[in-house]
């Protein structure tokens, strides 16, 4: 079947077979690697995208969903305009050492944007609350949750700012 | 996955007649229960009837009395409704607690109670509430709908559109999750209606149960003092690698008293 959605800002059509999951669609067909498969049971967060805004594990989403739809990956997210900059939530992460392979890394902050956008500012529990279905294996969380409550204040600041 | 055929419907009875012309064809709602299936080959349908497009399954209406949610609302919309939070706050608590954000954003209420999972939470709400199940054909009372493992009420081809809520004076909803995957291992809501007490378990049996001796003693005196000293038989109650029978008969009593504190102090989710 042909969909048409909105991949990153740019319209997008394809064909694929209704079986097709969004990871495989991303992956092996747009060439979108960012987006992570690490349990393909729907547990670990490390596949999220943004479904019309809202995050959802695209290992568990068939790609007739996207019609009609707008889709953001990791490789959409972008920092001020024009600035070539990363995003305020990545540049958290890296500022904060919220990552050390980095496997899990686009889901968290795929997970944790939305959940800024969400909320504003961000309290530790909300954001323990906001990650729980992202799991990785290297950090212990802790450096995660610092960066997350980082970056939300940093959107937040930048939101302010506009 | 095995392949399969998509129809994405327009209209509820054009659906019911997709299911009805192949028999082993599956309903889908988010898709977070069903996906992961199709995936583990636990099933192979010929084809999947996509409920996302029919027109009136979506989103939550009251009456002086009452609260409808249509089919296809998700944990997520339920969780943030100002309408559920206001009238029903242990509603919208039990929903915010369902799995994590992406599971929120998809996976849907009636696709949670026709899939009846033994430790799922909205069948302890569903039941604890009285609610009624209203599908493409009839009504079902919560209490002839839940039947044990996985089974429930409706027969092959019929949609649940939407469940309709009698909101009650007062209710509260206490789950004590599985580390690892959320569910509940044992939750209990508790509702309290002009003509008596509600109690519901989810997550300790088979299925969701009431327990009528802390419903008696909940509408002597709504007060967790009330139900301190009942403890539940172990009999039809799971034991498995999270927890032995017992312990779950202790945490049906603790999560009770819990929900019955919940209720008391009863304001809504953040
Ligand atoms: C990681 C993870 C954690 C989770 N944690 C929890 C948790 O803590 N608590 C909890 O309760 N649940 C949990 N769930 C399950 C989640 O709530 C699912 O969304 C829910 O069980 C199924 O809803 P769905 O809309 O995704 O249904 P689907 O997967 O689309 O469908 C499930 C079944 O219901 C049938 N169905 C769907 N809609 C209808 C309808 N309108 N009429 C008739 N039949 C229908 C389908 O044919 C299918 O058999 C979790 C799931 C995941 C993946
Ligand atoms: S790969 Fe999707 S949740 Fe793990
Ligand atoms: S940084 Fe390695 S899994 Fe999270």
């Amino acid at each position: 079947m042909q969909i048409s959605f909105t991949l990153n800002g740019r319209p997008t059509s394809v064909d694929v077979a209704p079986s097709m999951l969004v990871t495989e669609l991303l992956r092996e067909h747009l060439n979108l690697t960012g987006t992570h498969i690490g349990c393909d049971t729907s547990q670990c967060g490390a596949c999220v995208v943004h479904l019309n805004g809202a995050p959802v594990k695209s290992c568990t989403l068939l790609a007739p969903a996207l019609d009609g739809a707008t889709l953001l990956t990791i490789e959409g997210l972008q920092g001020a305009p024009g600035s070539n900059r990363l995003h305020p939530m990545q540049e958290a992460f890296r500022e904060n050492h919220g990552l050390q392979c980095g496997f899990c890394t686009p889901g968290m902050v795929m997970t944790a944007v939305a959940l800024a956008q969400d909320k504003g500012v961000l309290t530790e529990a909300e954001v323990r609350h906001g990650l729980e279905g992202n799991i990785c294996r290297c950090t212990g969380y802790q450096n995660i949750v610092v960066s997350v409550m980082a970056g939300a204040a940093a959107m937040h600041a930048a939101n302010a700012g506009e | 996955m095995k392949a399969f055929a998509y129809h994405q419907p327009g209209q509820i009875p054009e659906a019911a007649k997709l299911l009805a012309a192949e028999p082993d064809s599956k309903l889908v709602a988010g898709g977070m229960t069903l996906i992961p299936t199709l995936k583990q080959r636990l099933a192979s349908p010929p084809a999947l009837i996509d409920l996302s497009k029919l027109p009136g399954l979506k989103g939550c209406t009251d009456n002086d009395a009452t609260i409808t949610i249509g089919a296809m609302t998700t944990h997520a919309e339920v969780a943030k409704s100002s309408l559920v939070r206001a009238r029903i706050p242990a509603l919208a608590a039990l929903a915010s607690q369902i799995g994590d954000p992406s599971v929120r954003n998809r996976g849907t209420i009636c696709g949670s109670v026709a899939n009846n999972d033994p430790a799922a939470d909205y069948p302890a709400g569903v039941l604890g509430l009285a609610a009624t199940i209203i599908t493409n054909e009839r009504e079902i009372a919560a209490d002839n709908f839940f039947r044990g493992l996985f089974e429930t009420a409706l027969k092959p081809g019929e949609i649940i559109t939407a469940v309709r809520f009698p909101v009650p004076l007062l209710a509260g909803y206490a789950k004590f999750k599985a580390p690892a995957s959320r569910y509940a291992l044992v939750g209990v809501f508790v509702a309290k209606f002009r003509d008596g007490v509600r109690v519901a378990v989810t997550g300790a049996g088979p299925g969701v149960f009431r327990v009528p001796p802390m419903e008696h003693a909940l509408s002597q005196g709504f007060d967790p003092a009330s139900i301190a000293a009942i403890r539940i038989d172990t009999d039809n109650l799971t034991s498995d690698i999270h927890a032995e029978a017992d312990y779950r008969a202790h945490l049906v009593t603790v999560m009770a008293k819990r929900a019955v504190q919940a209720a008391l102090s009863e304001r809504p989710a953040s």
